[in-house]
This record gives structure tokens, C-alpha cells and sequence, in this order.
């Protein structure tokens, strides 16, 4: 039994015994006060940035269980500079069962410490599990000027590549991203690293391409709809710009719908319609008492169009169009129903 | 061209109060965070705004500084006091000086009871994120009993709002002020009702454009269970009002929304040439079979099967909402436009 028309966004879990020991892991490591618990907070328990401001440093390892299209455990150790003691075995463990590390760097502060740091644990990482993704998070680049983040992206990726190359580690993969958790680019950074993780990214990414070149659609983006984390995109060329407004229009269409529902006790006829269905609302929690995926439409008076239609278990499928298709939106309508179907079928797949 | 109303509002609190703030907020498209560029107010910043067809707020910020205040309750105090609609006296949580504050909102009354007796009175207990959530109830109570008190004394009635940049209560208490100084605002709402009542919904809602606030709604009571946040106005109002920002980034503006919603469908466009309309409609519940539908022809039930099959139905209620609008259209620009003494 799938809940394709579930709740509209799914729970996060922080406590470790959701049986998290199967899923893949992301960790999350670096020096403290690097903004790790920051990120986590802003990303997955809606904390508005400013608030971050009042987070306690990290005692010991939290696991923030993330599930979407596909699930996966984002693990958070604590900040300290001799991770990577020899015999460690515990980090030696979270190392296999991960298929991402992000490593944390404060950019606004002296990052020589860091670097060093970030080498023994890349060295010891990849020594345990090859084929583990190391994703650098050159972070907090909201206090530094536009030229000055290139500059500390090539200088940053100078350093850490000559010294991988010194030790004669060639093939580690590794990528660096500029974040902050005061605008998006910390979402469009945790997109990049999840969507490594996802097997059936080509399939989706194909799915996607079809659909929009059929349709008229510009750019479509797949959503996991409470993260803001986008699982695939279309293949066209993306713009920061346009990831915000969709990013943007989720929020409202997420707000808006939250504003009015129907209490279903107090009408007996859809009562007895949702059982019938099979759906498995218990009742207790009003806004859980929704069955009907939600979608919206918004026109901009430059003729763009954006689409939203929620899709299996907590995604979104966000379209750009022209409002020369709007015709034709019996067809977008009817091509996206087939994603959707294809989603399902894939999601099966996968469980 | 239709005789314009001129309302003049006075906007006085001390300095760092966040006056600019707000306005700056509600008229000029301005975030929260942007607000943290906004330098000391120099002396009194004026702002024109057209509100409506024929309605124009005439925005007096006052700077807050010692040196400014002192002028408007000597020199400049007939100059600032006359012609007042209304005084919007922010007050800031954090202030250190409260007592100094009251003070001065006495003086405002004071003068106003002199040249504006016929003036509203609005204290606006700002900040008040700053404040831990359960202590808000009483910082403002404790604050307004004593305001009630002084304003009696003048024979003012005092309404008071508590109010942040951070959330929806900055909408609640403006579109409250403006609304108040609408001449024709319970024109805007007879014709909302008629509106409603022809169209059959669950709610009207008139925003003005620019600045979202809401003039008017209607709530139409008429599907069983259907249920609506109490702060709703004002959340819409901050909802759509990011949006526009957003939008803005992209060098374009917002022109309209339809929500297909899990328990309701929503429609938000625009009205007259500076109002915008939002209508809402609960999902209606599909009979299971035909027997217990209230008044369900056998061809309407079918329709209603297909569009519980079907997540993108809605378009054909959405026509005839689109189709109402557009008759209503007409009425709601002559009311607008209607002369104004
Ligand atoms: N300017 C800026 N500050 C940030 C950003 N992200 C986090 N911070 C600040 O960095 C400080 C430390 O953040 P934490 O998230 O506690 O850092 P941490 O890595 O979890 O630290 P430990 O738990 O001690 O290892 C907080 O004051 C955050 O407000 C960012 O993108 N920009
Ligand atoms: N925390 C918080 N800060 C606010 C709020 N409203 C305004 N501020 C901040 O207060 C500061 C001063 O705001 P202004 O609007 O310039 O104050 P003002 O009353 O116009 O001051 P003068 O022009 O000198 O009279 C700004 O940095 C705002 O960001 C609020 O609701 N909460
Ligand atoms: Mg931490
Ligand atoms: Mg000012």
C-alpha cells in the first residue's frame, strides 16, 4: 500500500531508532562553531537563519532522518580537530555506511586549521570507503564580497587538491560549493549532494526531459516539498533566480493551503468516503485529515506561468512555462499524471 | 476626475521605535531585513499614497530624536497637529524609558485635542518579537490599561495592536487603521456580500494592490466542517506581500494565484486598478453513493466522480468564479472611482 496521497509533507525524525542503521548516511563534519547544526537546523526543522544564532554547540553525534523520494540519515558529529585518531572505529563505521561527507568550512574565519583537518579526514575516509563522496561546504560566504568567494573557491580547492595529489590520492570525489544559510545556495548545495545519492537520478532526469519537451515547460524542478531539497531537474541550464521563485512559491502554496480546512467529524459523508478509500487518516489531527494532492498556479505579468503539483509521498513537481502553453494545459496536465504514475512505479522499485 | 480624499496620518514613537520600519514595510515593498538599512528619520518625512481611486494617505513620519521632538510641541506644533486623522504612536518594547514615552504620547494627545479633536488614536506596542511568547499577553496589557487611562482624559478611545516586522501582526493593525479611514468602505463591503451570495463561496476577501492590506471580506458559512485560521487576513496579506518580493527579483510582477488545495480551492486576481480579490471555495464533498447527494442531478454527480479521480479538476467551478469576478469588476471600479466630499 503506497501512500501516494499522503500527508503533505513527511516528519523528520531525530531520534536515531528509526531504524537508521539501514539507510545511506550524509555526515556532516568540521571544526566547531562552522555552522554544521546550523545548517541542519535551517535545512530540515524549519529554524529561521537569524535563530541559529542561539544554537548550543554539538556533544556528541545527531542523526536527522530525512525522507523523501529516497530516505537517508544526515549525521552531525561534533566539532573537533583530532576526528581521525587512529583506531576510531566507530568513525571508521560511519565511514562505510555513508555515501556523502560534508565538510564544513567557516569562510569567515582563518580556514588553515581547517584544511588540515579536512586532509586526514579525506585521507582516512576514502582509505575505508573509495567511493564516498566528499562534499566541501565553503560556508557562511554571506560576509565576504562577491570576488572574494571565487577567490577562497580557488583557493581553497588549490590547496586541498595539491595536497591530496602530494599524498598520490587521485580519484577522490570531491566537490566544493559556495553556501549560506541566508540565502539559498545552502539548499541548492544539499540538492547537489542528495541527488548523488538517488540511483534513478538519470531515469528521473530523463523522465523530466520528456515532460518538458512535450509540454511547452521551460524548466521543471522535482521537490522534496518541507526541505526545499531539489531531488532532479530537467537538463536545460538553471538559474539562481528561478530556483528561489520556486522555492518561493512552494512556501505560499504550502501557507495558503494551511489556512483553511474542512473538519472532516463534523461531515459524515466524507467520513465515510475517506474509509471507503482506504486512506489511513486516523482522525486525531486535523491537518493530517487531507487527502487531495495540492497543486497551484501563479501568473507573473512578464508571462511566466508556475505550475505546482504534488506528487507521491511528499515531492512536488514545480514547472516554469511561458503563458503561450497555458493552451495547452490539458497536455501539461496529462503528461504530468504520467510522471507522476512513472515516479510511483519507480518508488516501488526502490522499497 | 473624481474629488480625492486627503487623510493625514501622523506617525510619532522614539527614535529607533521602528516607525520608518513599517511603513517602509506596508507602502514600499521593503523586507524585514531590509529595514536594518534605514538610517534615523531627518525631522518629518513625508509620503504621498494613493490608497484606492480616490483616497490619498498623506504619511507624516516624524523623526523620533530629542531635538526633532521638541520642535514638533513648540515651533512646529500647529503645523504638525492639525488636520489629523489619525496618530499612529509606536511604542518600542524595549525601550528604557517607557515613562518618558507615555509622556510624550500625552503631549500628542494633548495637542491633538486642541487642533484634531476629531482624530483616532492608534498604539501600536511594537517589537515585540523581542519579547518570550508568554510574556507578550502582559507586556501589552499592562502597557494599554495605562494608555486607556490618559486617553480618557482627552476623551480619546485608544485601539491598540501588538506588533513585529517579523510576523503577520503588523498587517492586522494597519489594514485596521487604514480601513477606518475608507469613506466609502462599507460600500466595498455591501457589494462583496452580493458578491458572495451570488457566487456562492466560502469567502471574499478585497486586498488593496500595493500594499496588500485587506479592505473588506465576507465569509459565507455555507459548507459544514470548513474551518479557517482566525489570524487568516493578515497571514494572507504577509504571504502574498513575500511573493510580490519574490517575483520583483525576477524583475516582474504578480498577477495571480490559483490554489487547488487539499480541503479548498482558492482564486486570487486582480479586481479594479487597485484592489485585488481572493475567493475560496471548499472541496465539496463527494457523496459515496447517489442517494444521500443534498440536491445532486445525476449529470452533476458524474462530473463530481470524474473530479475526485482527477487532481487537476477545479477548472470548470474556476470559470464561473473567473466569469463572476469579471461581471463584479464593473460594479466594484464605479465604487472606487465614486466622488469623493
Ligand atoms: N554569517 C553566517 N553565520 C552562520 C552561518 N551558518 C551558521 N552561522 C553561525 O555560526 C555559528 C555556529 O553555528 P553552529 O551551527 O552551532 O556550528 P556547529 O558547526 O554546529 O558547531 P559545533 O556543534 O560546536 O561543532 C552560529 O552563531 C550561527 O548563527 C552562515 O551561513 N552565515
Ligand atoms: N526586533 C525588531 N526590530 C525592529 C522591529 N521594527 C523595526 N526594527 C528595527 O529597529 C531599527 C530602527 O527602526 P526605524 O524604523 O529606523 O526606527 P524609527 O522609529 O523610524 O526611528 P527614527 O527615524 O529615528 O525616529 C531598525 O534597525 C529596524 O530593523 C521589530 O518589530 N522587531
Ligand atoms: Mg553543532
Ligand atoms: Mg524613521
Amino acid at each position: 500500500m503506497t501512500d501516494d496521497h499522503g500527508p503533505l509533507t513527511e516528519g523528520y525524525d531525530r531520534t536515531p531508532q528509526h531504524s537508521s542503521h539501514h539507510i545511506p548516511k550524509i555526515m556532516m563534519m568540521g571544526l566547531r562553531r562552522c555552522g554544521k547544526s546550523s545548517i541542519c537546523q535551517v535545512m530540515f526543522h524549519n529554524m529561521p537563519p537569524l535563530d541559529t544564532l542561539y544554537i548550543e554547540s554539538t556533544s556528541s553525534p545527531s542523526t536527522t532522518v530525512f525522507s523523501s523520494f529516497i530516505d537517508f540519515a544526515v549525521v552531525e558529529l561534533p566539532g573537533q580537530t583530532n576526528a581521525v585518531d587512529p583506531g576510531n572505529e566507530e568513525l571508521e563505521r560511519l565511514f562505510t555506511e555513508s555515501g556523502a561527507l560534508i565538510y564544513v568550512i567557516d569562510s569567515q574565519d582563518e580556514y588553515i586549521n581547517s584544511l588540515s583537518n579536512l586532509h586526514s579526514i579525506i585521507t582516512r575516509a576514502v582509505e575505508v570507503n573509495p567511493k564516498i563522496n566528499i562534499e566541501v561546504f565553503i560556508h557562511k560566504v554571506d560576509g565576504l564580497s562577491e570576488d572574494f568567494r571565487l577567490d577562497a573557491q580557488r583557493d581553497i580547492t588549490q590547496r586541498v587538491t595539491d595536497e591530496l595529489l602530494d599524498d598520490g590520492l587521485l580519484n577522490v570525489p570531491l566537490s566544493f560549493h559556495l553556501t549560506s544559510i541566508f540565502d539559498h545556495s545552502v539548499y541548492e548545495a544539499f540538492s547537489r549532494v542528495v541527488q548523488k545519492q538517488i540511483p534513478q537520478l538519470a531515469t528521473l532526469e530523463n523522465l523530466l526531459n520528456v515532460v518538458c519537451q512535450h509540454s511547452g515547460i521551460e524548466k521543471a524542478f522535482l521537490f522534496d516539498i518541507k526541505s526545499k531539497i531539489f531531488v532532479a531537474t530537467d537538463s536545460s541550464p538553471m538559474d539562481v533566480a528561478t530556483y528561489e521563485i520556486c522555492t518561493d512559491f512552494i512556501d505560499i502554496t504550502v501557507d495558503m493551503d494551511s489556512l483553511y480546512t474542512i473538519d472532516h467529524s463534523q461531515t459524515p459523508a466524507l467520513k465515510a468516503a475517506d474509509t471507503a478509500f482506504g486512506n489511513e487518516l486516523d482522525g486525531t489531527d486535523p491537518t493530517f485529515n487531507k487527502s487531495k494532492p495540492i497543486g497551484s498556479t501563479t501568473r507573473l505579468n512578464n508571462g511566466l506561468i508556475l505550475y505546482l503539483q504534488q506528487m507521491v509521498k511528499g515531492l512536488a513537481l514545480v514547472c516554469l512555462m511561458r503563458k503561450e502553453s497555458m493552451p495547452k494545459i490539458a497536455l501539461v496536465e496529462y503528461n504530468i499524471e504520467f510522471f507522476r504514475n512513472a515516479l510511483e512505479q519507480l518508488r516501488l522499485l526502490t522499497v | 476626475m473624481a474629488a480625492t480624499a486627503r487623510r493625514k496620518l501622523l506617525l510619532m514613537g522614539r527614535s529607533g521605535s521602528g516607525k520608518s520600519s513599517m511603513r517602509s514595510i506596508i507602502f514600499s515593498n521593503y523586507s524585514a531585513f531590509d529595514t536594518r538599512r534605514l538610517g534615523a528619520t531627518i525631522d518629518v518625512e513625508h509620503q504621498n499614497l494613493r490608497f484606492l481611486g480616490n483616497l490619498t494617505l498623506n504619511l507624516w513620519d516624524c523623526g523620533g530624536q530629542d531635538a526633532y521632538m521638541d520642535n514638533y510641541f513648540s515651533s512646529q506644533r500647529d503645523n504638525i497637529f492639525q488636520m489629523v486623522e489619525a496618530l499612529i504612536f509606536v511604542f518600542d518594547v524595549e525601550s528604557k524609558e517607557l515613562r518618558k514615552d507615555i509622556e510624550t504620547f500625552v503631549l500628542c494627545l494633548r495637542n491633538l485635542y486642541e487642533f484634531s479633536p476629531g482624530a483616532r488614536i492608534f498604539a501600536l506596542v511594537h517589537k515585540m518579537d523581542l519579547v518570550v511568547v508568554e510574556k507578550r499577553q502582559d507586556v501589552y496589557k499592562a502597557l494599554m490599561h495605562s494608555l486607556e487611562d490618559t486617553s480618557a482624559m482627552f476623551s480619546f478611545k485608544v485601539q491598540g495592536f501588538a506588533t513585529t516586522i517579523w510576523d503577520e501582526s503588523l498587517y492586522k493593525a494597519w489594514s485596521n487603521i487604514v480601513c477606518s479611514l475608507i469613506p466609502n468602505v462599507g460600500i466595498f463591503q455591501k457589494h462583496l456580500q452580493s458578491f458572495a451570495d451570488i457566487s456562492e463561496v466560502d469567502e471574499v476577501i478585497l486586498f488593496e494592490k500595493t500594499s496588500f492590506l485587506v479592505i473588506s471580506h465576507v465569509t459565507g458559512n455555507r459548507s459544514p466542517g470548513f474551518k479557517s485560521d482566525s489570524t487568516r487576513f493578515e497571514k494572507i496579506s504577509n504571504i502574498i506581500k513575500q511573493f510580490k518580493q519574490s517575483c520583483n527579483k525576477l524583475r516582474s510582477q504578480f498577477q495571480s494565484l490559483s490554489l487547488r488545495g487539499s480541503d479548498c480551492s482558492a482564486y486570487i486576481d486582480s479586481m479594479t486598478a487597485s484592489t485585488m480579490i481572493m475567493v475560496v471555495m471548499a472541496n465539496r464533498a463527494v457523496p459515496d453513493d447517489g442517494t444521500n447527494g443534498d440536491d445532486a442531478v445525476d449529470g452533476s454527480s458524474a462530473v463530481n466522480l470524474l473530479a475526485d479521480q482527477d487532481p487537476f479538476s477545479g477548472e470548470a467551478e474556476n470559470n464561473i468564479i473567473l466569469a463572476n469576478i469579471k461581471i463584479a469588476r464593473k460594479m466594484f471600479e464605479k465604487i472606487e472611482n465614486l466622488s469623493l466630499e
